[in-house]
């Protein structure tokens, strides 16, 4: 009967365990931060956090314990996730690196990749960027063209990449080059490549995103020299490689709770200047919200059972980042203030962040349109 | 969702309707037919009663369980108050009443127009009209809540105004005159029941309309290729399949909650996010499917008219709205999120095989 599979599911007690711990530890830890602070979400970099979340084994959670993982489960990791971007911990010098870049070495990488690369994620040191999008290709990655050239002694690297989030800060990149052409077969001919970005002929140049921060990047490489242990997986199988990597970026809460600061203080405005229209507003809302955190927990439970639920996680996360998306909307529309960034209001201050930021949340990691055409493709429409 | 009651009533459910309910079914029941043969088969393999204890007569399933069922109720348009009949066994169930044997119908309180009195023996005693009872010329009684207890009324005797949803389910007018009622403590709210029936209802009708949209796009040729090649056309299906995909995950939610009891947030989110959904596949579908859509003669509508009419029972949007709103509100934003995560602790056991 139903074009999709989501098990609504309960989380088991060692999780919620664990919850109560990282609770405590936010609490804690990030006391001094504002609203306006947490609302940078999981754009919020601070290597010291990531440390001391490392320390507490918050961090490769599920990996194997050889390669500095904790082997717990993937809803115990789910449960520090969810709170992380509650809470507006700064988490991003791990973020992408913990979600996206250990597990594709786990899947892909070479054991002696492994055991250079994951002990220093899961201790919070190194830090990822992921070098996918080329000025010319965007949500057709295929088309991308920066070339990576076998050479004597390994691989030579020229072309571009751009909108790399945190490549100004990054110890490494995974980045995505055209090892050959072939006309026939577009997705054919690309391959990964686990970067140092301290290699000569890498260059960052930072890009100023719309609320004004220095995020994403462009990075250029000109003749930069790799050796051959720099490949991860197969040569020309990158486009299955980074399709798999690209189901853990969408499966995660993060996809819709990165506006939920505005939410907890439209709350708070609408309890001091009750209004009929707000109140039915928030109760809409928190349908959403719930709906959304029950479908969500599913893609977890789903992982932890070894299964691959990527077109539930595109479901997720075209309707979540449509939800994050929509709350400083809904929220200005509500509530009679300006959104002003110096107003010493945190309402009006995350108000002028969030409305800033959010035309990005259903661009990063696949657009909405591409997203849709992949649930359409689960339909049999294409 | 995967274990083996559940599997076994999912399986009965859509075996007996795909028999069962078919065109002809409909047109006799919108000429007032009751469909006998179908209720009796519903009956005879334990479908209506499927919450009710084993000595007691029932299938003794959880409400986790049940939810194939009345969803596929939804999905099947079925044209039995079967729905009502496990909602309204359940209230019985729980207040000690002896659940008749018949098909049972369930209203919201009644705000006005009815009384409800104990006489000299200490009997109760209704006066007074129930408003738009669904299949209330049908149904033997029609059970609500009122106050702190679960009133049970029989049917016999009263007089009948017959009124209809937009769907053509029968919603009748009962006006009683001195009729003895049962009555006992319950803790469950009727319009709560109701709209978490209503919503598992609607999420089994929002699947209907997303396969009914997509295989119909998959056949149509226009401008010389069936018009799921077209990209406006795939976008909207693929939200029209995220929100049915929501639709069924708020209304299993609630359905998962009632087993733990109180479940009012759950039952308020589900019953507002099928609204929210049924907008939107109502409206996709229809435009999907063209003029052909917007007949009598082609079946989508049996649907999608179901879907506007079970929007409005037991709680429109709004109203479910403004409550769970209110209760977000008077907690504050410091409490939202521990309040929502506290919710779904697994006070029995982690039920995820």
């Amino acid at each position: 009967m139903s074009a999709f599979r989501f098990d609504i599911c309960r989380l088991p007690p060692e999780a919620e365990a664990l919850r109560q711990k990282v609770w405590a530890f936010f609490e804690e830890e990030l006391s001094h931060m504002t609203p306006l602070q947490r609302a940078d979400s999981w754009d919020g970099f601070d290597r010291d956090f990531s440390r001391k979340m490392a320390a507490k084994g918050w961090i490769g959670l599920t990996w194997p314990e050889r390669y500095g993982g904790h082997e717990r489960t993937a809803l115990e990791r789910y449960v520090v996730l969810e709170e992380a971007l509650v809470a507006g911990a700064p988490v991003s010098a791990h973020w992408i690196a913990e979600r996206q870049s250990g597990p594709l070495l786990l899947n892909f990488g070479s054991e002696e990749q492994c055991h250079k690369i994951l002990p220093g994620i899961a201790k919070g040191e190194l830090v990822f960027c992921i070098g996918m999008s080329e000025p010319d290709s965007g949500s057709d990655l295929a088309s991308l063209r920066s070339p990576a050239k076998r050479s004597d002694d390994g691989w030579l690297l020229n072309g571009a990449k751009v909108w790399t989030t945190n490549a100004h800060e990054a110890d490494y990149m995974i980045g995505l080059f055209r090892t050959s052409t072939d006309p026939d077969n577009r997705r054919g001919g690309l391959s990964q490549f686990l970067i140092d970005m301290k290699t000569p002929g890498i260059t960052v140049n930072p890009i100023v995103d719309l609320p004004g921060r220095e995020h994403f990047n462009e990075v250029v490489f000109e003749d930069v020299h790799l050796s051959h242990d720099c490949l991860i997986g197969t040569e020309g199988e990158g486009w299955d490689q980074v399709t798999a990597e690209l189901a853990y970026e969408r499966s995660g809460p993060e996809r819709y709770l990165s506006s939920i600061q505005i939410l907890l203080a439209l709350v708070d405005e609408l309890k001091a200047n009750p209004s009929e229209r707000g109140t039915i507003a928030v109760g809409e809302l928190m349908a959403r919200l719930a709906t959304l955190r029950a479908m969500s927990l599913s893609l977890a439970s789903m992982l932890e059972k070894g299964q691959n639920p990527s077109l539930e996680a595109t479901v997720v996360k075209d309707l979540g980042t449509g939800f994050e998306q929509t709350l400083p909307d809904i929220a200005q529309s509500l509530i009679d203030l300006e959104p002003d960034p110096d107003s010493g209001s945190d309402m009006q201050m995350v108000l002028s962040f969030l409305i800033q930021a959010v035309p990005s949340f259903s661009l990063r990691g696949g657009t909405r349109e591409i997203l849709r055409g992949i649930i359409a493709r689960g339909l049999g429409l294409r | 969702m995967t274990n083996e009651i559940t599997t076994l009533l999912d399986q009965t459910a859509t075996r007996l309707f795909g028999d069962l309910v078919t065109g002809s079914t409909f047109s006799a029941a919108e000429d007032g037919v009751w469909p006998e043969q179908l209720w009796n088969a519903l009956e005879e393999n334990g479908l209506t009663q499927p919450l009710v204890s084993v000595e007691n007569g029932g299938a003794g399933a959880t409400w986790r369980d049940s939810y194939v069922i009345v969803r596929a109720a939804g999905y099947f348009s079925v044209p039995v108050p079967l729905p009502e009949t496990i909602a309204a066994g359940y209230l019985l169930s729980q207040s000690g009443i002896q659940i008749p044997e018949s098909p049972l119908s369930l209203i919201s309180p009644p705000e006005y127009g009815f009384s409800l009195t104990k006489d000299d023996q200490g009997a109760w005693r209704l006066d007074g009209v129930l408003p738009r009872v669904p299949w209330g010329r049908n149904v033997g009684y029609v059970i609500f809540s009122y106050e702190d207890m679960i009133v049970s009324v029989p049917v016999e005797g009263c007089t009948i105004n017959k009124g209809s949803n937009v769907a053509g389910e029968p919603r009748d007018n009962l006006t009683f005159s001195n009729q003895a009622v049962e009555a006992a403590p319950g803790a469950f709210s009727s319009t709560q029941i109701g709209a978490l029936i209503r919503a598992a209802q609607m999420a089994g009708a929002a699947e209907r309309a997303l396969e009914e949209a997509v295989s119909y796009a998959k056949e149509r040729v226009q401008f010389g290729r069936t018009i799921s090649k077209f990209q406006a056309i795939q976008q909207n299906l693929a939200v029209m399949a995220s929100e049915t995909a929501a639709a069924g995950c708020a209304a299993e939610m609630a359905f998962q909650a009632a087993d733990y009891g109180e479940a009012e947030f759950e039952i308020a989110a589900a019953k507002i996010r099928n609204g929210e959904a049924g907008d939107i596949v109502t409206a996709t579908a229809h435009q999907v499917l063209g003029a052909i859509g917007f007949t009598r003669e082609h079946h989508l509508n049996l649907t999608t008219r179901r879907i506007w009419s079970w929007r409005a029972e037991f709680g429109g949007a709004s109203s479910w709205a403004l409550k769970l709103g209110q209760a977000t509100i008077d907690r504050g934003g410091k409490n939202l999120w521990s309040d929502l995560t506290a919710r779904y602790i697994d006070i029995k056991e982690y039920t995820s095989e």
